[in-house]
């Protein structure tokens, strides 16, 4: 079952089109990357899916649950806001930067979604953060700001704080990219962990080797459009040229 | 006249300006945090309307709007006011006042809340309210106690101005005192217990500013 439907995706941003014509769907389980240059609209597209930009055409179904769709006349319907809120417990978002509520502990940031949004009773979320913690290679950091920690804990922070709302599928916007080259290797191992556990992914990543290496599906995104879509053998030894052009400065 | 009844007599005005100043901050406080809502509203009636009064606010003399509060009722409307009025007409000035200067400050404050923020919230499933209360609201008094600490430091010498209607706070009795002895003494005595006041509360502020200090 797809736990995530885009259909004929478009966003534009004025009269600049982002998005041209995006659809994808993610099964149960799958790691999906999306690549591509900057500007491709890869990030555009995460934060269409997760609600943080409204859509200008197309559909959005998480398990079979309408988010968005298209009336006959061409105008976007979003659903309900009860419906929203219920469809927005599906999915957890790993921002570039964390954003992390600075102001609380990681204990705190982690917990008080699970408290005061989904009404879990203190002792039972506690015990789910401190379980992830441990997973995250975090023990003991329960009572540090993240101003007290590096980029790479701060970024397995958040993860933790996504991971405890239990989401069926979690999307990342470029988790390392604001991490020295030195840190990205421990959040990339987090990501590898979690995809050996089946959990449903969305990266979007300029880590290549990691992305062939991860992925059940990779997308390439070009100018806002779907260059090609596939097994990371079929894409990373795609024909396109603009595919190897963008292969090729990685690889040199 | 000796200095003991001089501190007596000052020190009875002190109770009345220390009443205005807590009782202006306990209801200009809140009152500004909702009319920076207003000032921030989608709505351009709101919008509108919290901007004129912020700018009528700060751009008139506050000595002029305690005068206006105090006398308007009678003089507009033809209101016979009692003279317990005079203390209200001061509070309800003053608060008017500095819900006006503080909006300003809420405003900088949320304004300067990154975006990131709100998403995370979002995507996290906190509604609105909770998102600002638990979320926007905690780092934003972080952010603004510094201009938060200027507004209330100038609100204690402030205080004085309510002897244009007649209020007997420190100020007021000072003045009478001064007169009635030919002395610059009780002026001086004043300026001391104001400068004390100032003290207290700028090192009050300093300890709040420091216990947020746990975080960057």
């Amino acid at each position: 079952m797809n736990v995530l439907s885009l259909s004929n995706i478009k966003k534009n941003f004025g009269s600049i089109e982002v998005l041209k014509d995006i659809s994808l769907n993610v099964r149960e389980g799958e790691v999906m990357s999306i690549i591509g240059s900057s500007g491709s609209g890869k990030s555009t597209i995460l934060r269409c899916a997760t609600m943080l930009e409204t859509i200008n055409g197309g559909s959005i179904i998480y398990k079979g649950k309408k988010v968005a769709w298209e009336n006959p006349d061409g105008s976007i319907v979003y659903a309900n806001k009860g419906e929203l809120t219920k469809i927005r417990s599906y999915f957890g978002l790993v921002f570039q930067n964390f954003n992390l509520f600075p102001h609380y502990s990681v204990l705190k940031n982690i917990i008080d979604a699970p408290i005061h949004v989904q009404k879990i009773h203190k002792e039972k979320a506690v015990e789910i953060a401190k379980d992830l913690l441990i997973k995250m290679g975090l023990e003991g950091k329960e009572n540090y700001y993240p101003c007290q920690l590096s980029g790479g804990q701060q970024q397995r922070v958040a993860i933790a704080r996504a991971l405890a709302l239990n989401p069926s599928i979690l999307f990342f916007d470029e988790p390392t990219s604001a991490l020295d080259p030195e840190l990205t290797g421990e959040v990339l191992n987090v990501l590898k962990d979690l995809a050996a556990m089946h959990m449903t992914m969305v990266i979007v990543t300029h880590e290549m080797n990691f992305a062939k290496e991860v992925s059940d599906e990779v997308m390439f995104m070009d100018k806002g459009v779907v260059a090609q879509t596939g097994t990371p053998e079929e894409v990373f030894s795609s024909s396109n040229p603009r595919i190897k052009e963008f292969l090729g400065r990685f690889y040199g | 006249m000796s200095l003991n009844v001089l501190f007596l007599q000052l020190l009875e005005g002190m109770v009345t300006s220390v009443s205005i100043f807590v009782l202006t901050l306990v209801f200009s406080l809140p009152l500004g945090l909702v009319i920076s809502f207003g000032r921030m509203s989608k709505n351009i009636i709101v919008r509108t309307i919290s901007k004129a009064y912020i700018s009528v606010m700060r751009g008139t003399p506050l000595m002029l709007q305690l005068l206006m509060v105090y006398f308007g009722p009678h003089f507009i409307f033809n209101i016979n006011i009692s003279s317990n009025y005079r203390f209200y007409a001061v509070i309800i000035g003053f608060v008017l006042n500095y819900a006006a200067y503080f909006a300003e400050i809420y405003r900088s404050g949320i304004e300067s809340m990154p975006k990131g923020q709100y998403e995370a919230a979002k995507v996290l499933g906190y509604g609105k309210f909770s998102t600002f209360f638990r979320i926007i609201f905690p780092q934003v008094i972080k952010i603004i106690l510094p201009p938060i600490t200027n507004e209330v430091i100038t609100l204690v010498k402030d205080t004085s101005l309510a002897f244009v209607i007649a209020v007997s706070e420190m100020f007021a009795t000072a003045k009478a005192l001064a007169s009635a002895q030919a002395s610059v003494m009780p002026y001086i005595a004043a300026a001391i217990f104001y400068y004390v006041f100032n003290l207290l509360v700028a090192k009050i502020m300093e300890i709040i500013e420091k216990k947020m200090n746990y975080y960057k």
